[in-house]
């Protein structure tokens, strides 16, 4: 038989389809009107910090060191007042078989596909992640198809996800490239109705508690080397997955005092499914245009409920702008010897802006680098961007306009991270939630749900469901 | 116009929905244009570049499109000589370790 494979009606397959490819039936951990029990799918359907560990260490992922970033740390203090300039100490991820930190996320999900008998794995993503994916897929033999957002409708490709499409291959994987849209979705469905493969998706319970290891791992580095638990972490932040597995794993090590902070880089004003201003971002990850959306709206992402809930966890988020990002990346280049990609550089950037408000004695932990190579560097990418229009100039990066111009700082004091008000993200979650399940009154347990889920009180969560004509019975 | 043998390693492009067949929820500029495809296999049988051709995927998947490129082959690089690049490490190290503070 047949089947329809139009876009309506694969799209009207998705839950379905979704089911047979994760292998978790949500629907158990849901109540009320719009609750999920969060704990409890991370503790049936995930694995303990152990056993994650163990998988990992299977494939040489994690373990990686963790760097002081003494002349960087030196160069903040000249800036910052008396008495500031927090110790900066950078995680580097990139060491990870696959480059970055993304291995410890696919480490789990493709050992989970194989453990139910799928025979490969397939993953959306433009990102990292799929040369993590890919190069898992290789070690414990299941084959892999990875899906792109890579080119304009010109035909133009962003360097960076081509070079990324180079590494998925590398590694034996099947690479389908797609112009800018959100129907990549259609097409992934597609893919694994057709192979019946696991979706490695980014955002599974497994996926997620595979950054644990990292939040663990970074605590226990710091008591054992500086004695003490580190002050503030700094996850750069998109789908929320990196900043919730990484506060995790912290709070698994019994470091509930950490600050968790979360960076991503300002992409204001460009659309993100937008054909045209498609190459005119010079970050194709790590920036606002996922951090935003998906804050506010965790369960936007390819499986029904996402297991990366960054308002849970978050306690002060930032952005920085393209050329800091850049800046920092040459800086940690130039001053720490270590040449490393951009995108897991924007929240080195972050740090060094925050390093300059904290104490001299404290302690700030950039979580992650990723590895850099053709496409997929600062001069491949700043040299795309003028390609394209972008004017680089030297200058103060607050003044930069997305699509416009790269901004690099006419001098390092320039470099400033700045705030995003929190209960403005808070407020615009629980209009979310609210439009998207289409709901006009909940019970006390969906309260306690929304609560939970954007971190905040009874009274600031009712004012803003009175605001949005709902009642609470 | 040049046949290339089956079982030749190539890449072929195709058009996964017209504009018209496209999400509504899209930005004007993007809903005038299609979705596009690319992908790599081996060729099925013996072809010239822009015929409608059936490829073998890497992972055994066979899909068909037009025939767009033999042998493809990646291009990408570290791109063209950027100098601010090198003006940032001079400013860095001499903010750093320049001027009076160090003399």
């Amino acid at each position: 038989m047949n089947k329809d494979m139009s876009y309506s009606a694969v799209m009207g397959r998705r839950s379905e389809i979704m089911k047979q490819a994760v292998g978790i039936d949500y629907s158990v951990f849901e109540y009320g009107k719009i609750g999920f029990d969060y704990e409890k799918m991370m503790r049936e359907t995930g694995y303990s910090l152990q056993e994650m560990q163990e998988i990992q260490g299977q494939t040489g992922v994690g373990n990686t060191p963790l760097l002081e970033l003494k002349n960087l740390t030196a160069l903040a203090r000249k800036l910052a007042p008396e008495g500031k300039g927090a110790r900066i100490f950078i995680k580097d991820e990139a060491s990870n078989p696959s480059g970055s930190f993304k291995a410890r996320r696919a480490a789990n999900a493709v050992y989970h596909a194989k453990r139910l008998g799928y025979k490969g794995v397939i993953a959306a993503t433009s990102g990292n992640y799929g040369a993590a994916v890919a190069s898992q897929a290789a070690m414990q033999g299941l084959k892999c198809i990875i899906v792109q957002e890579c080119y304009d409708s010109t035909g133009k490709g962003q360097p960076e996800i081509i070079e990324k499409a180079r590494k998925c291959e590398a590694y034996g994987a099947e690479v389908v490239q797609l112009t800018v849209g959100p129907e990549l979705f259609y097409t992934f469905l597609k893919l694994l109705e057709e192979t019946g493969y696991f979706n490695a998706s980014l955002y599974t319970p497994f996926g997620i508690a595979g950054v644990e290891t990292l939040g663990y791992e970074l605590a226990i580095q710091c008591r054992e080397g500086l004695g003490k638990d580190p002050d503030v972490v700094l996850c750069t932040n998109a789908g929320g997955g990196n900043v919730t597995g990484t506060a995790r794993g912290l709070i698994k090590a019994g470091a509930e005092g950490v600050k968790i902070v979360g960076a991503s880089v300002n992409l204001k004003g460009l659309h993100m499914a937008s054909d045209e201003q498609f190459n005119k971002k010079s970050f194709t990850t790590g920036h606002t245009g996922f951090g935003m959306p998906f804050a506010t709206w965790p369960d936007r992402s390819d499986v029904p409920r996402s297991a990366a809930r960054p308002l849970r966890y978050l306690d002060r988020y930032v952005i920085v702008n393209q050329g800091e990002v850049f800046y920092m990346t040459e800086a940690l280049a130039q001053l720490e010897g270590l040449e490393r990609g951009p995108a897991g550089n924007t929240s080195l950037a972050a740090a060094f802006s925050l390093a300059q408000e904290m104490d001299k004695e404290q302690i700030i932990v950039v979580q992650e680098t990723e590895y850099t190579g053709a496409g997929k560097h600062l001069q491949a990418q700043l040299s795309f961007a003028k390609e394209n229009g972008i004017q680089v100039i030297f200058g103060n990066p607050a003044e930069e306009i997305p699509g416009e111009n790269i901004i690099l700082p006419a001098h390092p004091s320039l470099l400033q991270a700045k705030d995003i008000d929190m209960d403005k993200l808070r407020v615009s979650y629980i209009r979310n939630c609210i439009e998207n399940n289409k709901v006009t009154e909940l019970d006390s347990a969906d309260l306690s749900f929304i609560i939970a889920d954007c971190n905040s009180d009874k009274e600031t969560v009712l004012k803003a469901l009175n605001e949005l004509g709902v009642s609470v019975n | 116009m040049r046949r290339r043998a089956e079982g030749t390693w190539v890449r072929i492009h195709d058009i996964i929905l017209t504009p018209e067949e496209r999400a509504t929820n899209l930005p004007d500029d993007t809903k005038k244009v299609p979705l596009e495809m690319w992908t790599k296999g081996f060729l099925l049988e013996e072809a010239s570049i822009g015929d409608m051709v059936e490829i073998k995927t890497i992972t055994g998947r066979t899909v068909r499109g037009t025939l767009v490129e033999v042998n493809p082959y990646y291009t990408h690089d570290f791109g063209k000589f950027v100098p601010e690049i090198l003006e940032i490490g001079l400013q860095l190290k001499e903010a750093l370790w320049g001027g009076d503070l160090n003399e």
